[in-house]
């Protein structure tokens, strides 16, 4: 009786939302989109989503089909459970649900993973959405939820030929859970629960390397031996987020 | 929200069932006895650790006198307009439910190390097999002339959360354009080296949101140099100008004493005066942790820097602002990361799960004005049985006003994060 009251008022909230999501994208919706643009704005996401054919879920999941796919519905991906219940709530992607979700990735799906602060410009948004919509026709691959390998560079392939300790992991990450949250919320800093252990590495040395910038993430790396990224890795690719 | 899996439940019921069959003399040796005292960032981490990693194989009671904790961290930014108290506050309930850890809510007034048994100030006792103790600071009310606890209901020093915190909030609240506010910092040691500077630029930051530009804030300072001073200077100049004043000893050449009625504070060269004085007095150990005979000469207690071990006894962890941490500073941050060390060799110690080599961290972040951060940070380890540094950074001046606003957002994310590793 309480499940079922709770679909109705999550149903009742998500129409809700979406509505309240149309009516202030009014201004975005009139806005010509020029899809030519797209391809050049997807960099934003293409360091979590594959798109067009033979694409594979990465960080984030594949987008092929997406439009008209009910949320956190791909087989095998580890999504949140808020993604989830906005899915089973009855969301389902459209132009408008896309376009309001990656302008406010937080906010539009509370408690979701989507590592992603939100892209501010209506255009940019629109431009992205029409060429997305094109591209997203394309079939997935078979296997999408089988890895890719050849992520890694150089000396961080040496690392992933460690098997990590998960116990000396779950020790380590007593560092990291510090910021951030082990159930795997973005809430200002990223999602680490269910990364891919090639991507987890590869980002590790990326911060090492100075490839990315970011003073708290590389004075902790700085200091990790190859053995404590193994383990790390191996104990965060083994968590579900919540 | 249950953060047990279906198999972690099962060994819980089944060592309850265990439990419950046997004699009551063997059921107490059955479950070895971790007893926290203080539910803070340290002791709120240290049980829920100890309770979650040994999937119920310890008894886990954590003794706080109150049955919420509002954060110091942050309660800057409350005083600055930008969050609210309830935002700060936060309950032990999902720490009773999701972990199983029994809560009681009174204060500890004694620690018998003979017997090791607490006793709480209904009289009763809780014996414990290791004992965690993290009471934070107590103030030494004294340590400047004039001051006392009932001073500090006129003159409050907001350094522990709570009551103080929203009392000086009221205060500044009340000020008017033009009237001044005095702040008294305390010498190191003392909790949140940074925290007095963010203060200032928060209740800055307030005033001058509601026009009170001409109002100035004077910061009297025993030490000749303070935590991130170049950042915070080169920000008070920028968003404040003429509003935050800060006087070195070698300015005001000592502080004398306050008058908390008079709202004054007197040093050697000068008298400054304000509508409201903050004043944050000299700091040592919780007192509970010089009644349990933890502490030496500095207040402070000293520890074994691969464990968290006290030196003064073999079953008794201090950790957070109430130990001596060598190269740590005395923060949230800190007390939640050696709380994970102590948890780690506690339970190592009572179930034979796995001990590593200890490893600590910190990040202390400080918000100047809106969507400008900054930050400083280290990685520590244990080296010639004190703890030291291995790696530090800290913000630049000059930085430009996207990675001020990210830091700014990493903070937020932080708190988030530490309060979901402290509560559950
Ligand atoms: C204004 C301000 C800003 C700060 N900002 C930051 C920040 O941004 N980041 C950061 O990392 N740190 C910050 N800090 C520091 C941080 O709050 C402390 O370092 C941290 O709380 C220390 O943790 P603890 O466990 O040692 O003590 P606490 O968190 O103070 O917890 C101790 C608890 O024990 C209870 N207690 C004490 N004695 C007894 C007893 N005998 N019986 C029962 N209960 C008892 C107390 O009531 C309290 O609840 C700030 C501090 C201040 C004052
Ligand atoms: C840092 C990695 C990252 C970036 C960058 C990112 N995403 Fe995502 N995305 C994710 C993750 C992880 C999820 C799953 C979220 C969850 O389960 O809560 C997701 C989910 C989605 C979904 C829902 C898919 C579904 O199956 O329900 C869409 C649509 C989406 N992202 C679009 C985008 C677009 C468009 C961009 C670029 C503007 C982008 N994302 C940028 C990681 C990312
Ligand atoms: C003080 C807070 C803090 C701590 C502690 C911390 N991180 Fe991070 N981490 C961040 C921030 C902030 C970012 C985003 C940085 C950026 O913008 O590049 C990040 C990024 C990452 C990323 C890249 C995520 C992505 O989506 O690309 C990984 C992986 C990561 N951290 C792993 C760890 C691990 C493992 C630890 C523990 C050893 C750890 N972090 C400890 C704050 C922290």
């Amino acid at each position: 009786m309480l499940r079922y009251f709770r679909q109705i008022l999550s149903r009742t909230k998500w129409f809700a939302t979406t509505f309240a999501a149309g009516l202030l994208l009014c201004s975005a919706q009139s806005l010509a989109a020029d899809a030519s643009r797209g391809e050049a704005l997807f960099k934003a996401c293409s360091q979590c989503h594959e798109v067009g054919a033979q694409a594979k879920n990465k960080v984030g999941p594949h987008l092929d089909g997406v439009f008209g796919r009910k949320a956190g519905s791909i087989e095998g991906f580890k999504y949140s459970s808020a993604m989830k219940r906005a899915g089973d709530g009855g969301l389902v992607w459209s132009v408008d649900a896309i376009d309001a979700y990656i302008h406010k990735p937080r906010t539009f799906i509370k408690g979701n993973r989507m590592s992603y602060r939100g892209m501010e410009d209506d255009q940019d948004r629109a431009d992205l959405v029409a060429w997305l919509e094109q591209i997203s026709l394309t079939k997935p691959s078979a296997n999408a939820n089988v890895p890719s390998t050849n992520a890694v560079v150089g000396f961080a392939t040496a690392v992933l030929e460690i098997e990590g300790d998960p116990d000396y992991g779950a020790y380590l990450s007593g560092e990291c859970v510090t910021c951030h949250q082990i159930t795997g919320k973005a809430d200002g800093i990223p999602s680490i629960v269910g990364l891919p252990r090639d991507y987890f590495v590869r980002s590790l040395f990326e911060y090492k390397t100075n490839i990315r910038q970011n003073e708290v993430m590389k004075t902790r790396v700085i200091n990790l031996a190859d053995e404590e990224i193994a383990a790390l890795a191996a104990y965060f690719s083994s968590l579900t987020p919540q | 929200m249950t953060h047990f899996n279906r198999r972690q439940f099962g060994l819980l019921l089944a060592s309850g069932a265990a439990t419950l069959a046997l004699p009551t003399y063997l059921r107490a040796q059955a479950k070895p006895k971790v007893v926290v005292i203080g539910g803070g960032a340290g002791g709120a981490t240290a049980a829920r650790y100890i309770a979650k990693d040994s999937k119920g194989d310890i008894d886990v009671t954590l003794i706080d006198a109150s049955d919420m904790f509002t954060t110091c961290f942050f309660s800057n930014l409350y005083l600055g307009g930008y969050r609210d108290f309830a935002s700060i506050t936060h309950g032990y309930d999902r720490l009773e439910s999701n972990y199983g850890i029994r809560k009681i809510t009174d204060y500890a007034t004694a620690v018998d190390r003979a017997t090791k048994t607490v006793t709480l100030a209904d009289g009763s006792t809780v014996p414990y097999d290791r004992l965690v103790v993290s009471p934070g600071i107590d103030l030494i009310y004294d340590s400047v002339e004039g001051y006392s606890e009932e001073a500090a209901q006129i003159a409050p020093h907001a350094w522990k959360a709570g009551p103080q915190t929203q009392l000086l909030k009221a205060k500044l609240d009340a000020v008017k354009d033009g009237e001044q506010i005095v702040m008294v910092t305390p010498p190191n040691p003392f909790r949140c080296p940074p925290g007095p500077y963010e203060r200032a630029s928060m209740m800055a930051h307030l005033l001058k949101s509601r026009g009170h530009a001409n109002s100035k804030i004077v910061i009297i300072d025993p030490k000749e140099k303070f935590s991130k001073q170049g950042l915070f200077q080169e920000g008070w100049e920028k968003y404040y100008p003429g509003m935050i004043e800060w006087y070195g000893p070698d300015v005001h050449g000592g502080i004398k004493s306050v008058d908390a009625a008079a709202g004054s504070v007197e040093t050697d060269f000068d008298t400054f005066k304000g509508v409201l004085l903050n004043v944050i007095p000299r700091q040592k150990a919780g007192v509970i942790a010089a009644q349990a005979g933890l502490t030496n000469e500095t207040g402070f207690c000293p520890i074994e820097a691969s464990t968290m071990r006290s030196e003064n006894d073999d079953n008794i962890f201090v950790i957070g602002d109430a130990c001596i941490a060598g190269a740590m500073p005395k923060s949230g941050f800190s007390a939640n990361s050696q709380a994970k060390v102590a948890a780690m060799t506690i339970r190592s110690e009572l179930t034979d799960s796995k001990a590593f080599p200890a490893k600590y961290s910190n990040t202390c972040w400080s918000l100047i004005e809106t969507d400008d951060g900054v930050k400083v940070g280290a990685q520590y380890a244990p080296k010639d049985g004190k703890i030291a540094s291995t790696s530090t950074f800290i913000s630049q001046t000059g930085e430009d006003a996207a990675v001020r606003k990210s830091t700014f957002e990493e903070s937020e994310g932080w708190y988030k994060g530490i309060t979901a590793d402290m509560f559950g």
